[in-house]
């Protein structure tokens, strides 16, 4: 994983970890959960990745029908995909328009669309994050580098149960023509968690 | 339980009680006031698996949508048309 986000200060970096492998050691001794199913449960969730997100967004934006189905029957429409969700956990999907802006938290603990996604990124997992979203979720979204226009309501989404949120982000301007691939390119993990936009078609 | 049967666009105020066990109702929309914007459906209850139970009855959940202003009051950052969705187990809820 170390590889794959920003560096942690290296005594953050080790209270988790120490932390980590005392629940995990916990776990396996009261027989709550074996170190395969727990291998198993990381080796699903590191199968997928945002570009299987962008495929279902890039979809959405190509076909109308697809769209309304998945903001719907999201489970029914990302199964049309070929993607199964998890059996205990629901998924639904919020779409950002000319008026809207969704930002998706979880102030409770770390739940995420894994399903679509993979493992969230640790900056959705750490305290500041989850502490501020809620409050002051438009200072989060311009340190993420988003100035929302005038008149744009923020909606944040908190996911503290049994239902993992995905945003639908806005179709960039310009991007007539283009195909599925080439419209999933313009995709990112950080615009289907709300703290971005799609990438605009000349910055790709 | 379970026969308060809300349903989108209800007003609904949630319990502002202290519990000691795990739940997943959020401290900053107890005693909040909300409207319900959809019934997710029926999940078992987080509260009873947490601590070993079977998670039964089912409980069902709902997506309940308040005003940022209504729960921050002045320390509220932002627009007055800003809103935040919680989902929100229906026996933490009760009508105002």
């Amino acid at each position: 994983m170390s590889d794959e986000h920003p560096p942690l200060l290296h005594a953050e970096r080790s209270r988790r970890a120490t932390r980590i492998l005392a629940i995990r050691q916990l776990l396996v001794e009261k027989d709550v959960v074996t170190t395969d199913e727990l291998d198993d449960i990381i080796v699903r969730a590191r199968a997928r990745t945002p570009a299987d997100g962008a495929k279902v967004v890039a979809r959405a934006w190509l076909d109308e029908e697809f769209r309304e189905r998945l903001l719907t029957d999201a489970r029914a429409a990302v199964g049309d995909l070929g993607y199964q969700l998890s059996h205990d956990t629901e998924l639904a999907v919020v779409e950002n328009t000319a008026d809207v802006h969704h930002l998706v938290v979880c102030t409770l603990c770390s739940c995420y669309p894994t399903s679509l996604l993979g493992p969230p990124p640790d900056w959705y997992k750490s305290f500041a994050y989850r502490q501020r979203a809620v409050i002051e979720p438009r200072a989060v979204l311009r340190e993420f580098g988003l100035e929302l226009a005038d008149g744009v309501r923020v909606r944040v989404v908190d996911s503290t149960a049994d239902v993992r949120y995905l945003v639908l982000p806005r179709r960039p301007a310009g991007t007539q023509g283009l195909g599925e691939d080439a419209l999933a390119e313009l995709v990112t993990r950080d615009s289907m968690i709300g703290v971005a936009e799609a990438r605009s078609r000349d910055r790709v | 339980m379970g026969t308060l049967g809300f349903r989108a666009g209800d007003p609904v105020t949630v319990r502002a009680t202290e519990v000691d066990h795990h739940h997943r109702t959020p401290w900053f929309v107890k005693g909040k006031q909300g409207k319900v914007r959809l019934v997710h459906g029926e999940f078992f209850s987080p509260e009873s698996r947490a601590h070993g139970g079977d998670g039964l009855p089912k409980r069902r959940l709902c997506q309940v949508e308040f005003q940022q202003r209504d729960i921050w009051g002045v320390r509220y950052r932002g627009s007055d048309d800003d809103v935040l969705l919680v989902d929100l187990f229906e026996h933490w809820l009760e009508r105002p």
